[in-house]
This record gives C-alpha cells, sequence and structure tokens, in this order.
C-alpha cells in the first residue's frame, strides 16, 4: 500500500507539473510586449477583401482597403460629402455641364516609381466603360453601370490635363468622381501582372500593398513618398475576425487596436472602458426587405438602359403573391419596425421610412410610415386573394453589414412577423459573395440588404436602388425589380438639371409613389459605430462609411 | 511482415477509388447543372463551354470521371468558385493549422488519458476510480462546441487568460518556414511567436481532445484491469517483483495494445470534431473550409477537401492497423 | 419452453435492476421522453412566439434581479423563453436520434444480413461499400450527404441514418455470422426451411441483443451529430427550437454578458447522450458480456 500512495504522489507531481507548465504559457502573454519600435495599427474586419481592384467592388470590406492604397482625383473632406481637389488640383465644366476639364497634380508617384499622369486617368477610366479595351475582360464595372453611364469619354489633352466626356448633364456626377470606382490605378503595374494586377495593387495612395493572406490579414505598409508627406503609422494591417465577440476581445486584450462593427449589445461595456474609444455617428445608409414584384431584363449591350430589344422576363425569384400591392402593403403593416431597432439594434439604428437617409436633401417628411397593424395586414391579405396566406422563402445573408449588424437574427424576426399574419417563410441564409450575385440575378421572392450612400447625393440612392433602369438580371442594383417608369423618369429629370430646389421636389413625388407601391419595407438607418484604443487619435467617422486612416496616429 | 503490408495496401486502394467515385458523384448529384457547380453562378457562356468541352460533360458518365480522375492525380483539383484560388493551395494553406491543432488535442489526449485510466486501473473502485470514469463519461457524452464555447466563456471572456481565436498574436512578427507554427517558431528561434502560438493552442486543443481523451481513458483502464487479472502479472508478483515495476514494466506494456488501436481508430472524431471546433474558434484550418465552401456551394472546394480529408483517415487507419499487428505479440499475420 | 422464457425476462429485470448505470440511463431518457411528450403542458412558454416579443431580449433567469418573472433560465436575443425552447428541443433530439438509428438499423440489417448470410462476393462487394463509407470520418459523412440532398432536420436525419448504417451493417453481420453457426441452422436448413423463413424466425431475434445494445449507443451519437450539423446551420433550421442551434444562435452574446442562452442548451444535450451512454453500457453488461470484446 505504502508503493500505491508514492505511485499516486509521483502521478499527482506529474499532473502538477503538466498544469504548471499550462499555467505558466498562459500568462506569459498577459506580460504586456515591450512596444514594438513600429507604429502598428491593427484593425479587426468582420470579413474578408472580396477583390483589391477600386473599380471592381461593391462591398465595404475591399473598399476599406483599397481607400487606403488608391486616390481619386477628388475626395470628400473628412467627416463630410463636399469633394475637394486631390489628384486634380483644379476643374472646369463647361456650360453645358457636359464637359469637365482636370487639371493632374505634378510630382506624384505610384507606388511602383511610375509618374502619376494622364495616361494613368485615362487607363482608369477606359478599362471600364470601353468593350474594347484590352483590360475590360477582367472585371464586371457593376458600379461604373450603375453610377458612371453618362461619362461617354475621357481624352487625354496633355500629360496634366484630362476631360471627362458626359453624354448628358449629370449633377452628381462632380462628387461621384470622389467615389473608389474611379480611384486612379496604375497602367505599367496593369501590363506587368494583366489579369492578376490587382493581387499586387498599385496606386498612389498613403499605403502601399504588402501582402494578403485570405481569410486572415492584408498588411499594408506606410508610403514615405506619398505626396502629402509620410503617414504616422508604419504598418497598417486589417484583420479578418468575424465573429463579433472574438473581435471586441481581441481590441480588449491588445491584439488588435480598432475594431468595427461592435455588436449593439457590447456597447456598454466598451463606453465603460477607459482604455477604449467609442466612435459612432448617424449613418448615410438603409437597411430594408426587398420584394421581389417579379420582372426584370438582360442588359446585353451593356448600356445601363433598357432597350427595345431588351425584353422584360420573369426573375427567377418570381412570386406571383409579390406581384400584388395588396400583399406587399400587407407585410409593411406585419412588421413591427420600432420593436426591430429597439431591441435589435438595441436603439443604434433611426427607422426608416423612406428609402434614403432623412438628412440628405429631396427627403420627403411628409409621409407617414405604415404603422404595425398585423389585423389591416391579414385584412390586406385577404382582400388580395390569400386569407389563408401563402409559403416563400426569405434570403438572408450570414455575414454583418454596416446597415444591419446581424441580418440572421433580424430575418428571424420578421419570419416571426409574417408567421402571425399566416406567411409562412423558411429562411435561406447564404454566404455573403454568393449572395450578392444570387440576389443581383433576382433568384429570391424576398430579401434583406441595404446600401451605404457613395456620394450624398439623393441620385446615389434613389437611382441606384429604386430605379427601373437598374433592374437588370445578374447585376441588378434594385433587387426588388421594382420597375415603374414614372419613377424612373422623375430619377432621370433630377439628374440632369443643377436646380437642387427642383431635384428635392422630383425625388419627394418619387417617394410618394414608391411609398405606394410598397415594393420594400424600409427597415432602418443604422448608425455608423467604430470601436478603438484609447491611444489611437485622428480617425474620422465619414457618412461614406469609408476607412481613412491616413491622418491617424498612435500616441 | 512486408507482404502483409503490401496486401493492406492493395486493399486500401479499392476503397479510395470509391472515395473518388462517391466525390466526383457529388458534382453530379447537386442541385443544378453541373459546369455552374463548379464555375459558380456569374460564370460566361464561353467559360461553361469551355467546362463542358473540358470534362466532356456531353460524353457518359464514366468516361468523365476518368477525366476527372486524371487530372486529381496530376494535383489539379480545379479551382474555388469564391477565391478563383486553386483548390490544393486552398488546402494546402490550411493543412497543417488542421495538423497542429490535432496533434495538439491528441497530446493532451494521450496525456491525460493514459495516466488518468493506469490510475484508476490501479484502484479500482475507489473514489478516485469513481470520478476518473465519471468525468470521462461526461467526456465522451460532451458535444466538442459546446465544450469549446464553455471553455472559451470561462478561460477567454470572463477570467481573460487566454485568447479565443486565430492562431497567434498579429503584433508579433512571424516568419512562415513550414505552415506549422509551433515548428516554424522553434526553427526560427523566434520565442515571442512560439508562446503566443502556444496560448493560442490550448483551449481549442483541449476541447478537442477531451472526448478521445475520455475514450483512451476508459480504454486504458479496462486494459489495465484486464492485464493486471492475468497469470503472468501473479506470476511476476509471486517472483516477488515490487508491485511498482510490475505495473510499470509489464502491465503497462501490455496494456498499451488495444490503447493504440484505440487511438488509431478514434482518429476519425478528431477530423470531425476538427470541423467542429475550428468554427468555434475561428482557427483557419481544413475543418472550417469544408464548413464555408459548402454553405458557399463551392463545390470543387468541397470535393477537394472530402478527398483530404477521406485520404488522411484511410492513411491513418491502415498506420494503425500495421502498428497493432506489429506490437500486439498475439496475433499473426495472415 | 415457455417457462424458460419467463424467468429468463425475470432474470434480465432483476440484473438490469442492479445495474447502477443502466437504472440511472433510463431514468434521464425517461425524464427527457415525459418532457418531450408533454412539453405542451410542461413549457411554461410558447418557444417560438409569433409575433415575437422582442422586447424581452436577452434577459437573464433566475439568479439575477433583472430576470422576468416566468422566464426561469431567461431568454434569448428574441426574447424567447430558454427554458421553453429546450423542452420542445428534447422532441426534436428525441425524434432525430430515434429516426436516424431506425434508418441506420433498416439500412444495417438489409446490408448485414445479405452479406453475412449469403456470403460469397456478395460479402465481398457489400463489405467493400461500408469500407468506402467508414472512410469518411462520421460527421464528414453527414455533411456531404447535406451537401448533395440539402439543408433541414428531415435531410439531417437522413443523413445522420446513412452515416450510421455501415456501423450497423457490421454488427448485423457479425450477428449473423455468428448465428450461422449454430447447429440448430444447420437443422432446419437441412429439414428444407427457407432463407427468408431461417432469417426471420432465427437469426433476427437472436440479433436482438447487439443491435439494442448498439442501437441505443448510436442514437447518443445521433444526436451529437444532429446538434452538431444544427450548430453548423445544416440541420435544424430557424425557428426550429433544436439544441444545437440554439447554441449557434447565441454564443456572440456571451461577451456581452448574456451567457445562459448559449449554457443551458448544451447542458440538456449533456444529459441526453449521458443518458443513452449510461443506459447503452449497462444494456451491453447485462444483455450480452460477450460484446464487451
Amino acid at each position: 500500500m505504502g508503493r500505491d500512495t508514492s505511485d499516486s504522489i509521483k502521478a499527482g507531481v506529474l499532473a502538477i507539473v503538466v498544469c504548471g507548465i499550462l499555467l505558466a504559457v498562459s500568462f506569459s502573454g498577459c506580460v504586456q510586449n515591450p512596444p514594438a519600435a513600429q507604429k502598428i495599427l491593427i484593425f479587426g474586419s468582420s470579413g474578408d477583401a472580396d477583390k483589391l481592384d477600386p473599380a471592381d467592388v461593391t462591398d465595404q470590406e475591399s473598399t476599406s482597403r483599397t481607400d487606403n492604397i488608391f486616390e481619386s482625383l477628388v475626395e470628400y473632406k473628412p467627416g463630410s460629402t463636399e469633394i475637394q481637389p486631390c489628384l486634380a488640383t483644379s476643374w472646369n465644366t463647361s456650360a453645358d455641364g457636359k464637359n469637365i476639364t482636370f487639371n493632374l497634380r505634378h510630382g506624384v508617384k505610384f507606388h511602383d516609381g511610375t509618374d502619376f499622369n494622364a495616361d494613368a486617368v485615362i487607363f482608369s477610366f477606359e478599362r471600364q466603360y470601353n468593350t474594347t479595351h484590352p483590360y475590360h475582360q477582367y472585371g464586371e464595372w457593376a458600379y461604373w453601370g450603375w453610377m458612371f453611364t453618362d461619362i461617354s469619354r475621357v481624352e487625354k489633352i496633355d500629360n496634366y490635363t484630362v476631360n471627362i466626356m458626359l453624354s448628358k448633364p449629370n449633377a452628381a456626377m462632380m462628387t461621384s468622381l470622389a467615389m473608389f470606382t474611379v480611384a486612379i490605378v496604375s497602367p505599367t503595374n496593369a501590363a506587368v501582372w494583366k489579369g492578376d494586377a490587382f493581387k499586387h495593387p498599385v496606386g498612389t495612395g498613403p499605403f502601399k500593398f504588402v501582402e494578403w493572406v485570405k481569410d486572415d490579414h492584408i498588411t499594408l505598409e506606410a508610403n514615405k513618398d506619398y505626396w502629402r508627406g509620410a503617414p504616422k503609422i508604419d504598418k497598417l494591417i486589417f484583420r479578418v475576425i468575424t465573429d463579433p465577440s472574438a473581435r471586441l476581445l481581441a481590441l480588449q486584450a491588445n491584439e488588435i487596436n480598432g475594431m468595427e462593427f461592435p455588436d449593439p449589445s457590447s456597447f456598454a461595456t466598451i463606453k465603460a472602458n477607459p482604455n477604449l474609444q467609442f466612435l459612432s455617428a448617424p449613418g448615410m445608409n438603409i437597411a430594408y426587405l426587398a420584394l421581389n414584384t417579379g420582372y426584370g431584363y438582360h442588359d446585353t449591350n451593356q448600356n445601363g438602359v433598357p432597350d427595345a430589344n431588351e425584353s422584360w422576363v420573369k426573375t427567377p425569384g418570381y412570386f406571383a403573391p409579390l406581384t400584388n400591392r395588396s400583399v406587399r402593403q400587407a407585410i409593411n403593416y406585419a412588421i413591427n419596425k420600432s420593436s426591430i431597432v429597439k431591441n435589435l439594434y438595441k436603439g443604434d439604428a433611426t427607422v426608416a421610412i423612406n428609402g434614403m437617409p432623412p438628412f440628405l436633401f429631396g427627403y420627403n417628411n411628409a409621409i407617414v410610415d405604415y404603422p404595425y397593424n398585423p389585423a389591416k395586414a391579414r385584412e390586406l391579405l385577404t382582400e388580395a386573394g390569400y386569407p389563408n396566406g401563402f409559403n416563400t422563402t426569405l434570403w438572408v445573408m450570414t455575414s454583418s453589414r454596416p446597415y444591419m449588424f446581424d441580418p440572421p437574427k433580424i430575418a428571424e424576426a420578421i419570419q416571426s412577423y409574417l408567421a402571425a399574419v399566416n406567411i409562412s417563410v423558411t429562411l435561406n441564409q447564404v454566404e455573403w459573395s454568393t449572395y450578392l450575385q444570387k440576389t443581383q440575378n433576382g433568384e429570391h421572392p424576398m430579401c434583406l440588404l441595404g446600401w451605404t450612400g457613395d456620394n450624398g447625393d439623393p441620385d446615389n440612392f434613389m437611382n441606384v436602388l429604386y430605379g427601373r433602369d437598374k433592374c437588370t438580371i445578374g447585376t441588378a442594383g434594385n433587387v426588388a425589380f421594382y420597375n415603374n417608369t414614372e419613377v424612373q423618369d422623375l430619377f432621370t429629370q433630377a439628374i440632369q438639371t443643377y436646380n437642387t430646389t427642383e431635384r428635392a421636389r422630383l425625388y419627394k413625388e418619387a417617394q410618394v409613389i414608391i411609398h405606394e407601391d410598397a415594393p420594400f419595407v424600409y427597415l432602418a438607418h443604422a448608425n455608423q459605430d467604430l470601436a478603438f484604443k484609447s491611444n489611437v487619435k485622428g480617425f474620422v467617422l465619414n457618412p461614406t462609411a469609408r476607412y481613412f486612416f491616413y491622418p491617424v496616429s498612435i500616441t | 511482415m512486408k507482404w502483409y503490408i503490401i496486401k493492406r495496401l492493395l486493399q486500401i486502394i479499392p476503397v479510395i477509388l470509391g472515395v473518388t467515385i462517391i466525390a466526383f458523384a457529388l458534382i453530379h448529384l447537386a442541385p443544378g447543372d453541373p459546369a455552374r457547380n463548379m464555375l459558380g453562378q456569374h460564370a460566361t457562356q464561353q467559360e461553361i463551354d469551355q467546362i463542358r468541352e473540358k470534362y466532356g460533360l456531353d460524353k457518359p458518365l464514366y468516361v468523365q470521371y476518368f477525366i476527372w480522375l486524371g487530372d486529381v492525380l496530376h494535383g489539379d483539383l480545379g479551382r474555388s468558385i469564391l477565391s478563383h484560388e486553386q483548390v490544393v493551395v486552398e488546402i494546402s494553406d490550411r493543412f497543417p493549422n488542421t495538423i497542429e491543432l490535432a496533434i495538439a488535442a491528441m497530446i493532451f489526449a494521450i496525456l491525460i488519458g493514459v495516466v488518468a485510466g493506469i490510475i484508476s486501473a490501479t484502484k479500482q473502485y475507489s473514489a478516485t476510480d469513481y470520478t476518473v470514469m465519471g468525468i470521462a463519461l461526461f467526456g465522451i457524452s460532451m458535444p466538442v462546441f459546446w465544450l469549446g464555447i464553455m471553455l472559451m466563456m470561462i478561460f477567454g471572456i470572463f477570467l481573460g487568460w487566454l485568447p479565443i481565436g486565430g492562431r497567434i498574436d498579429l503584433l508579433i512578427p512571424f516568419h512562415r518556414v513550414t505552415g506549422l507554427m509551433v515548428l516554424d517558431s522553434i526553427i526560427t528561434g523566434n520565442g515571442a511567436a512560439l508562446i503566443s502560438v502556444l496560448r493560442h493552442l490550448i483551449l481549442p486543443g483541449i476541447a478537442l481532445g477531451t472526448i478521445p481523451m475520455a475514450i483512451i481513458a476508459r480504454t486504458t483502464r479496462s486494459s489495465m484491469l484486464e492485464v493486471l487479472r492475468q497469470d503472468f502479472i501473479r506470476t511476476e508478483r509471486a517472483k516477488g517483483l515490487s508491485e511498482r515495476k510490475v505495473i510499470y514494466k509489464h502491465a503497462i506494456r501490455n496494456a498499451m495494445v488495444p490503447v493504440v488501436t484505440v487511438i488509431g481508430m478514434n482518429f476519425g472524431l478528431l477530423l470531425s470534431g476538427a470541423i467542429l471546433t475550428e468554427t468555434v474558434f475561428s482557427w483557419p484550418g481544413v475543418g472550417r473550409l469544408v464548413v464555408d465552401s459548402v454553405y458557399a456551394r463551392d463545390y470543387p472546394l468541397v470535393i477537394g477537401c472530402i478527398l483530404v480529408f477521406a485520404l488522411v483517415f484511410v492513411i491513418v487507419n491502415l498506420i494503425t492497423d500495421l502498428l497493432y499487428t506489429y506490437i500486439d505479440p498475439r496475433i499473426h499475420y495472415e | 419452453m415457455p417457462r424458460k422464457r419467463e424467468t429468463k425476462t425475470h432474470e434480465l429485470i432483476r440484473r438490469f435492476r442492479y445495474n447502477k448505470s443502466a437504472v440511472f440511463g433510463l431514468i434521464l431518457i425517461l425524464f427527457l421522453v415525459v418532457l418531450a411528450i408533454f412539453a405542451p403542458f410542461i413549457a411554461p412558454h410558447d418557444p417560438t412566439p409569433s409575433p415575437p416579443q422582442l422586447e424581452n431580449s436577452l434577459k437573464p433567469g433566475f439568479w439575477s434581479n433583472q430576470s422576468i418573472p416566468g422566464y426561469i433560465l431567461g431568454t434569448d436575443m428574441l426574447g424567447r423563453d430558454v427554458l421553453s425552447r429546450i423542452i420542445y428541443g428534447s422532441r426534436i433530439s428525441l425524434t432525430v436520434g430515434f429516426i436516424a438509428v431506425g434508418i441506420a438499423t433498416a439500412l444495417g440489417i438489409l446490408i448485414g444480413i445479405a452479406a453475412g448470410y449469403f456470403g460469397g462476393w456478395i460479402d465481398s462487394v457489400l463489405m467493400r461499400i461500408t469500407d468506402i463509407l467508414f472512410a469518411f470520418p462520421s460527421l464528414l459523412l453527414a455533411i456531404v450527404i447535406v451537401a448533395v440532398i440539402g439543408q433541414g432536420l428531415d435531410k439531417a436525419m437522413i443523413a445522420i441514418g446513412i452515416e450510421y448504417s455501415p456501423q450497423m451493417a457490421r454488427v448485423m453481420r457479425g450477428s449473423v455470422l455468428y448465428v450461422k453457426e449454430m447447429e440448430y441452422i444447420e437443422a432446419q436448413k437441412a429439414i428444407g426451411s427457407s432463407n427468408l423463413r431461417i432469417i426471420f424466425r432465427h437469426v433476427l431475434p437472436n440479433s436482438l441483443s447487439p443491435v439494442i445494445v448498439y442501437g441505443t449507443l448510436m442514437m447518443a451519437g445521433a444526436i451529437l451529430d444532429a446538434a452538431a450539423l444544427g450548430f453548423l446551420g445544416l440541420g435544424a433550421q430557424p425557428p426550429s427550437p433544436e439544441w444545437g442551434a440554439m447554441l449557434s444562435e447565441s454564443r456572440f452574446y456571451i461577451v456581452s454578458g448574456a451567457w445562459w442562452a448559449a449554457t443551458f442548451p448544451g447542458i440538456a444535450i449533456v444529459l441526453a447522450v449521458l443518458g443513452l451512454n449510461l443506459l447503452g453500457d449497462g444494456l451491453r453488461d447485462i444483455l450480452d458480456p460477450r460484446l464487451k470484446e
């Protein structure tokens, strides 16, 4: 028996030693690492970038990276949607509004050492609109189709002067030129890498590309020769942490020093922590439930408008009940938006009545929202011929969006609200990039989606999301495939006049019609929220939700 | 012995072929057009026609199978629909991460499981025995993803002792050599990295290793009990050998035989468990890749992952089999 | 003859009563079965209220003074009662476990008996097929099948059933081989009994014990796998109160302090699986000590 005891003691000692090693290793990481000689900003993202070609992306994960590598002719002043010179020093618009001539900045170099000049500008634009351009095949250029089709040509006047010709006046074009879609990329770099040019992106911006480890991180380093002066941080790393709790923990544990999309339930925790700072501002965005009204067209000649030979066909997600306006209105009555905003968004948003943010000009204050009234919803459904409701599918994306923190939860809440009025909904959860492809293809009867404004102009919401021309199957901006000719005419008129009062009147009229037709249930305008460590200074929240790290310093 | 190995190798060939058939069938059984399933929604008609011609999708199924198999044997598993990267690259990027996790889990499972089993057996029917076996029973009844969440909750969130995601603190510079980060940090002499990597391995390793640990503990115990009862042990005792020597020299060595088999047989549990553990801990391994690619309907990637998993599993089983025949003095190879 | 069987049954029951693990396991399982059957009467609230009461979102349970009376274990993100969802979830888990094992047994019997009884090339071919299925780690096979046939609880049941059928087939085959050796089978064949008759009257009843034991243990695995599929989003779909799905829905709120919605469903899974494991272990001790090999 004595020997048994000593054996137990031995086993016990072994166990204690093993535990000791484990504990030592656990705690050793808690000792503060000596401050790095370099200033490194690691930013926690909720998802990885799709691509690094600024003209070929539509998602915020991609643009947050490209916005620090590339620049455009003009840019937004920090925190606003007013433009100021960037790669262009000045410009002149012709009297008829159809020609804008830009004087380009001298002495700017791309990261590969080549000069920024008119050739680079021509290249960046032409590859998107000219179907015969050798690089046109390498992208889909969705944003060009949504917002830039009025540009007919970009021509070189001399090495530092370019002229942009528009086929018709476009009141929002100047401000749209600050967008990422028309950022200037290096033609020499493209010539070297051809189709893989944007696996080695080269721009003129404050940070240079170093590496991209898929689903893990993208590393950028400071461009010491940046024309405005070197940035104050040496390295900028975007780290992918899809789990929001892990993201917050990483921030608290000093593994990252900034993050996006904190979970609304964790705001109190962040604000109470003296080592963290919480940045929040009303968002220039909209979150909506789109009801597929049924028909779209194939834009075979890629000119952005439905031509005579491009016929209207049923979208793959065509669902008869949703072609009926009363049904769509019933769905609006069935959903309690203020409860969703209060309890799921945790008050971090405002209830949306119309499809654009209330602080943009042209917002129609007079429209009264559909109140939450399930009884009225059932009544409308019965009138429409569906006394027992119907079954359908609600598509939802699995990842956080700027306008919707937890889409599957919101989808489940909507599922529950609709069940109370006999509409039985199955959820179809799809991963984000596939989701974009499929909803742009109209495969859904209903889907959750949203939009962050790009240029502060109402056209950027209204025309892109609700215009008849945007019902293009495969690249639709209008995922309810709402094809009202009167509304499209209002939008077309509104973009072609420079008279702001007139434009506002036209947009307000459109909102009334849209409200009646109810192709969408407008849910919320979410706030933009980020969290940083307290020693990260200089970050400015932008209404466009773009992240610019050039002014940021770490004290 | 050599002949036995060759015979076993020959035996697994039809199994591997069968696995490839199932993987191939996946492209065709899944709903939708097979060419689109391989290329994705946004493929142009030109690309679809190219694929149709290349795989001869108009040709009979068995011809298509052989064309595809030929590609696979050349290492071409196609391209991921989402990332457009080659499937073999996507998998090989992540494979070392899963291997390291599995090894960490196995080390934990074997160390704790064997020791616990031995202690339990030598103190049969004592309070220790019942406690250990009780814990083991809980161990095999726990869903690995719940255990992962609980560990994460307690040690990561509430106590804040350990990180809950990723493989390494990104502020630490790290140079990748083999992809096995523990090895790499040792090779490059990077102490800070080594500690960070080990810290990130602890919770997922424990989560993944608990079920195998419980199984190993139980098997060790019953194996030890059986061995301890046997005649030759009594002979050794009668000879006057100290109890400790009896246990260490003879009992353990003989008891380990079925334990080795159990470790091999439960390797499948490790692979399945890795899928769940990697999801919980955001571990960049092949397990999470399987889930992500099934969700995204990225069929080329799904098939690639299945092939890799099945292949690894089959090979490990084979090795275990051979090891078992080698070390068990009682087995005669036919 | 009849008297002998009676005593045998009584003997089995007696051995059962003395086997503590079997008894404990049985009690656990019966408890869950009762919860499942009487869920509408036991559960304090509707597990999926429609329309949702979002204002009850993420409230703690009885341990906190911020809890809502009547919501003992707290609420999840959509304001639904965790306890009620767990109780209704027992229906799903037990049903899935049972049906999946049923499918596995049905397939297993077909394959195993064909292989064992007829032997020869039929045996070789069938065993090769099961080897191929065995080449996939268990959950992966279920995931693969779901990738083909689609997501959803019903599809998950089928996938898990197929996943476990090779094991059942092996058990049946082994049992058949064992029985085949018995003399009275030879005798039956000699007097001309048809194969089918022999299978039904002799082979199957004698294989009952291993089927019961392995079936019980497999059901434990099936419940774990169903929860895993639910956790991955490949099994039960929202708003179903399946335990695994409940875990994945709620795990992101732990960091904000709401730990209950992710903890209790897991405990429920552990209890169910533990009960089945105990019961299976106990049954194995009682019915067939041979099976310990």
